[in-house]
């Protein structure tokens, strides 16, 4: 689950990570009223949205009077901002963080986060603070530190002096830097976060570390044990269509193309999109209905799916396996009669009673199509659309 | 012959009073998998069917002498189970629970480091030792035994859909294993590799990878280095977009790394048959074998 940067930056006031202060404001006034309250220029204006680059965007502006803010304000909310990570069609901005300004004298870059390959927490650290972290990654991975923590043990000292000395950390910060790492990574494992980044984190040129950024994503297979962390799920920033689905623990992803698809397994289901690509057509979703799905999946799977105007024919793809065949065709063509659905469905199934299964697709009535095996169902669907 | 598993293991099922254990546990016995045990706290002295159920799993191996588990407790419980099974004794461990916290799982994983069994999954279909032993949820008629093919899976339906094909062309399998769509999870694609080099009655491997990490060109290379026999391989997931999960926690593409098309590329430099096209992988596989 991702959250915004100021609710980030609420967590790690939390666990006592240094944050320049501000407030969220989602009008004109409340800005003003924020900036009155930190009382002193300049204050940053930052659009909050759930992607990265919001400064080359123009989401990220300096004001230096209490009209600036006000005139900063009007600007950004409301505008749709377009970042390398939004997407061509952007991202509407629907609040703002107020903050007061830093005198910056370096900026650096702090991460954790798990690294598959070793099952530890990594810590990277950089001195090309405020750079794409991919980029110094691919052009000089010399100028990245990396410590690795194993959970069981957590955090040691030396891990803290890997990282200071690597930064060439003046010797007045090494204690609030030190405080700084430990606490976040206090804040990382109590919160099951899978992303902390702090990107700049800025030595300040009294040798204060402070978080100018905060990019905090939390494991969503964790939120069973954070539910104080649920009321930071911004419903706003997600897909309608994604939020309907993963009220019925449909696994749904709202692509752009015109063959919807719908799936049991998430790896039949990325094939699924994948021979879809193959065959000509593009498919316009990723949709994992579980590896066992029932009628009444199938039958919200496909109202969701018929919510997006795109889609011009429908694959229905499960492999049978445990569940009979025969009992799925029955769901399918009840959810198909249910949702009153007009366009083309081709529906390949296969396990047991495939043959049964078959019989009741053809003798519904309804426009559905049996496809024999994979490749039949991949013609198919590429001539219905 | 096969790995890891055969007809003489002794398995006990953890969670085997719940709806998805009992199901299951019955689907295995009746494919003739020999389920000595259950486990569910505080049901200690019941039966399930026939199998007696016991409060830990210490007590069921030394009641029992299970030496395989197959665990079904809810995502909250599962490092505890897992911990618990590898504690015990049991030397192979599978875990079909989805939704382990990430965390959990890289404790878990620096855990079982101290003790010599082995974990597959979790978030996966078990394994399957065809016409000897089930211990997962897979069905166990689309396996025919005897060989001469080996599969090894991030999935679970996708792992169902090329072995049905394989069957379908008349390729039996020595063994069929899913090691899980999680990002961090115990027996990976090299440590199955390896045992199906090993494995003599095994003459080719089937490895079905997916987006995210890069499992799948350590694979790679690993085969080059070290196997003689042919790999037929197959990646998930080209048309993905970057940053999203698809599904699987462990499917997302990150900045530049785990693209499907760097996973495809690994295999092909590495003398890998790659398999483009999911629907022609049977008939790749009885090309190749």
């Amino acid at each position: 689950m991702k959250i915004h940067e100021y609710q980030a930056k609420e967590l790690f006031r939390k666990y006592d990570v240094p944050v320049p202060e501000g407030k969220v404001a989602f009008s004109k006034e409340e800005a003003q009223a924020v900036a009155d309250e930190l009382g002193g220029y300049p204050v940053v204006v930052k659009a909050q949205i759930h992607a990265g680059g919001r400064g080359k965007g123009g989401g990220v502006k300096l004001a230096s009077s209490r009209e600036d803010v006000g005139t900063l304000a009007n600007q950004i909310l409301g505008m749709t901002l377009v970042t390398h990570q939004t997407g061509p069609a952007g991202k509407e901005v629907k609040k703002i963080l107020v903050e007061a300004g830093q005198k910056i004298a370096k900026e650096l870059y702090l991460s954790m986060l798990v690294d598959r390959q070793s099952a530890k927490i990594v810590i990277m650290a950089s001195q090309e603070g405020g750079m794409d972290i991919e980029e110094v990654a691919a052009k000089t991975p010399e100028k990245i530190i990396k410590v690795y923590v194993d959970p069981l043990c957590g955090i040691q000292a030396y891990h803290i002096r890997d990282l200071a000395f690597g930064l060439d950390m003046p010797s007045d910060a090494m204690k609030p830097f030190s405080g700084m790492v430990k606490q976040l990574y206090t804040l990382f494992a109590a919160n099951d976060c899978s992303l902390v980044e702090i990107n700049p984190l800025i030595l300040t040129v009294d040798n204060q570390v402070l978080a100018l950024d905060a990019k905090v994503d939390i494991d969503s297979n964790a939120m069973f044990r954070h539910k104080d962390l649920l009321a930071y799920r911004d419903l706003d920033e997600e897909d309608p269509q994604e939020v309907e689905a993963s009220k019925y623990n449909l696994n749904y992803i709202n692509l752009d193309g015109n063959v919807g698809n719908i799936v049991n397994g998430a790896g039949l289901a990325m094939a699924t999109m994948d021979i879809i690509k193959n065959a000509g057509a593009k498919p316009a979703n990723f949709m994992d209905v579980g590896g066992g799905a029932t009628s009444e999946m199938v039958e919200n799977a496909l109202r969701i799916i018929l919510m997006d105007q795109k889609v011009k024919a429908i694959l229905i793809n499960i492999f049978g396996g445990i569940l009979r065949c025969d009992v799925f065709a029955e769901g399918v063509v009840q959810a198909a009669k249910k949702t009153g659905i007009n366009i083309p469905v081709v529906v390949r199934m296969e396990g047991t009673n495939v043959d049964t299964g078959r019989k009741i697709l053809a003798e519904s009535g309804l426009n559905l199509t049996s496809a024999v095996d994979l490749k039949d169902a991949a013609t198919k669907i590429a001539a219905a659309v | 012959m096969s790995i890891f598993v055969n007809k003489n293991t002794r398995v006990l099922v953890q969670g085997i009073t719940g709806r998805e254990g009992q199901f299951h546990t019955k689907q295995c016995v009746e494919y003739g998998t020999n389920i000595v045990a259950g486990v569910t706290p505080g049901k200690g002295g019941q039966k399930m069917d026939d199998i007696p159920v016991f409060n830990t799993v210490k007590s069921a191996v030394q009641s029992t002498g299970a030496n395989a588990s197959l665990i079904f407790v809810p995502p909250a419980f599962g490092a505890d189970a897992i911990m618990e099974a590898a504690d015990a004794g049991v030397d192979v461990i599978v875990a079909i629970t989805e939704g382990i916290p990430v965390l959990d799982m890289v404790k878990v994983k620096n855990f079982l480091a101290t003790k010599k069994c082995r974990l597959i999954g979790p978030n996966c279909p078990g394994i399957i030792t065809p016409g000897e032993c089930k211990i997962g949820i897979m069905p166990g008629k689309i396996h025919k035994g005897g060989g001469p093919v080996g599969v090894v899976s991030r999935s679970g339906t996708l792992t169902y859909e090329v072995v049905d094909q394989l069957t379908k062309q008349g390729l039996g399998q020595t063994t069929c294993i899913g090691i899980g769509g999680d990002p961090v999870n115990g027996t990976n694609f090299i440590d199955v590799l390896k045992a199906f080099q090993d494995d003599p009655e095994t003459k080719g491997i089937v490895m079905v990878g997916e987006i995210g990490g890069n499992a799948e060109e350590e694979a790679s290379e690993y085969i080059k280095k070290n196997l003689t026999k042919p790999v037929v391989g197959f990646i998930a997931g080209l048309t993905a977009p970057p940053g999203r999960r698809m599904g699987h926690a462990g499917a997302i593409i990150s900045g530049s790394s785990g693209t499907g098309q760097a996973k495809i590329e690994a295999m092909k430099k590495n003398g890998i048959h790659v398999c483009e096209n999911l629907g022609e992988i049977g008939e790749i596989a009885k090309r190749v074998f």
